[in-house]
């Protein structure tokens, strides 16, 4: 055995921080390759934005302080939520997506050859992407929207950390429950029955349809406490400050269903690793 | 010390097929009662049929599969329980599959090997440029991986496996899909990395010249059992497979008769004749050369897929 290899083993810790650094900066790079796809994309979110703004400043006309939002708050929310879109990955995202396809197919072999985490590994490859997608993709869409409309800002530093740390969580959230639905491929044959059932959950309880406010008594108090909550609706909130119990309880109850869903997500991947076979050659 | 050793590896598989409403459950061994030793430095070929249980057997012994039964240790450790630890030791090259970042040049590959295998920095940079020069890579480190050709992605990928100084490395099918000149290329490389590091190479192939040009040992499996282990010549005469002998005649004649072979095929004036390996061509000719107008002649050796299409057969 070489001798580095022993330094290697003392330096572990340290040096695995270097790895998945490294991967998650190729990841960014990666995406940042595909120029037409992404400037086209984020047309298209801000196109949508204008619409949405459409339905929302009818809606918020007819019933003024709907789910406790004023208009401001809910054209805010509509340039949010497409600009989280994307980066969040609430209709699913390119990197789990081929997971998912790595898993059927087969090709995850290649992955469990790296010594490498399965799970960091593309936790990593999915921050890349998302913090490249959030530039862009949550960028060009709010600017797009300020220069129409008078929007509402985060207005001290301790505000604009809380976004920050929210969006973050966000991500791990959606990642987390993007992983299990990829993973799920391991013991169904044919995962389209599962990403079809998350992306109407996703759709519905993350807040795209409508804001999860404006849904009054238990419908509304299930939907607020969902993992797809934590993944949209609770961010703009902290944005908007409309949290019910502050800021720091948004965050904690997206800390929650991260340690639920990467301790569930951990689970399943030493199962599949260790039980299932690996389908194909 | 073996850095190889299997001990009555068995894995079975259970295969669910349905007719009507009635399911039947069926187990399928891919391998079955497996021992074989692999020392340091080794070239093994591992050739067998489609569905033999060659990837079967690549799997457990890079860990990612478990098997039902028996003992496997590689490099010392048991390689499922073990298997990240034994990940910074092996390196795996898949003909079909590829390692690569797909959409970054070439040189982004290697940067994130250089983090993920912890290789010092002064190794990394002689790692790569020895294969840099050796696989004439020199051009393509600022390319894109999808925008190589095959040949050109399968010389970054084996790069790629060997950047770490693996002790084992298993190639699955390194030259499919290749030209004759990238496979040339290809076999020296692999030839010369076994010859300077001392690195052992698994290699399973449906390319026997891939076997011819680099393997010293090779293990020939069907339905997961082992039905040759040696070298190619033991391989070869193992096997019954009948030599040629071609003669060509001054005029076109009936099919001629020799002692101990048999004409096979009359080509106007060329005859063909099969006759055993273990019986000698010199007296064959003497006799030929006595009673016909011999021409000219030429003996050829069974090829290998005649010799392992019989191995098949007979297994």
């Amino acid at each position: 055995m070489p001798l580095w290899l022993l330094d290697i083993t003392r330096f572990e810790r340290r040096l695995q921080v270097g790895v998945y650094w490294a991967i998650a900066v190729r990841s960014f790079r990666r995406f940042s390759t595909y120029r037409i796809a992404t400037a086209s994309g984020a047309f298209t979110n801000s196109v949508f934005g204008f619409i949405m703004c459409g339905i929302y400043l009818t809606l918020w006309h007819e019933r003024p302080g709907l789910g406790g939002y004023d208009a401001s708050d809910a054209l805010t929310f509509v340039w949010l939520q497409q600009g989280l879109l994307m980066p969040v990955g609430i209709w699913g995202a390119t990197t789990t997506g081929e997971l998912g396809e790595r898993v059927r197919s087969g090709e995850i072999a290649v992955d469990l050859y790296r010594p490498t985490h399965l799970l960091l590994w593309w936790l990593s490859v999915d921050l890349g992407r998302a913090a490249f997608q959030l530039l862009v993709r949550g960028g060009v869409p709010l600017l797009a929207g300020m220069l129409v409309f008078d929007l509402k800002f985060p207005s001290s530093l301790p505000a604009w950390l809380a976004v920050a740390a929210g969006v973050f969580l966000a991500i791990l959230v959606s990642f987390g429950i993007r992983y299990l639905v990829a993973l799920s491929g391991f013991w169904i044959t044919d995962t389209r029955g599962t990403e079809q059932l998350a992306l109407v959950l996703s759709t519905f309880f993350s807040g795209m349809v409508l804001p999860l406010v404006v849904f009054p008594g238990w419908i509304g108090e299930v939907a607020r406490a969902t993992p797809w909550a934590a993944t949209m609706q609770v961010p703009i909130d902290i944005w908007l400050g409309r949290n019910p119990g502050g800021a720091g309880s948004a965050l904690l109850f997206q800390l929650g269903w991260i340690v639920v869903l990467l301790l569930g997500a951990q689970l399943v991947t030493s199962v599949a690793t260790r039980k299932v076979v690996i389908q194909g050659g | 010390m073996p850095v190889i050793e299997l001990e009555d590896v068995s894995r079975a598989f259970t295969v669910t097929s349905r007719s009507g409403l009635r399911r039947t459950r069926r187990e399928v061994r891919a391998v079955d009662g497996m021992s074989f030793t692999v020392e340091p430095g080794e070239v093994m070929g591992y050739i067998g049929p489609n569905g033999a249980g060659k990837s079967t057997t690549i799997k457990m012994l890079t860990g990612i599969l478990v098997p039902s039964g028996g003992s496997i240790r590689v490099a010392g450790v048991d390689p499922s329980r073990h298997r990240l630890k034994l990940a910074r030791r092996i390196g795996v090259v898949f003909g079909q599959r590829t390692t690569l970042w797909w959409d970054l040049p070439l040189k982004d590959s290697f940067a994130v090997l250089q983090k993920m295998y912890g290789v010092p920095l002064a190794r990394h940079r002689e790692n790569l440029a020895t294969f840099v020069e050796l696989l004439d890579l020199g051009d393509l480190l600022d390319v894109p991986v999808r925008q190589l050709s095959l040949g050109q992605r399968m010389r970054g990928d084996i790069a790629a496996a060997l950047l770490h100084d693996p002790e084992i490395v298993y190639l699955d099918e390194p030259t499919i899909g290749l030209d004759v000149i990238s496979k040339a290329r290809l076999r020296e490389f692999l030839a010369q990395v076994n010859a300077e590091r001392r690195t052992t190479i698994i290699l399973t192939t449906h390319d026997l010249d891939d076997i011819e040009a680099l393997c010293t040992r090779v293990m020939v499996i069907d339905h997961g059992h082992q039905i040759f282990d040696g070298t190619l010549d033991g391989l070869k005469s193992s096997q019954s497979a009948p030599r040629t002998l071609v003669v060509d005649l001054a005029a076109s004649l009936p099919p001629i008769e020799v002692t101990g072979a048999t004409v096979v095929k009359v080509n106007g004036p060329r005859q063909h004749l099969t006759f055993p390996t273990s019986t000698s061509a010199a007296p064959l000719l003497a006799e030929i050369a006595a009673n016909y107008p011999l021409v000219d002649l030429s003996v050829s050796e069974p090829t290998i897929e005649s010799v392992i299409t019989q191995l098949y057969n007979s297994a």
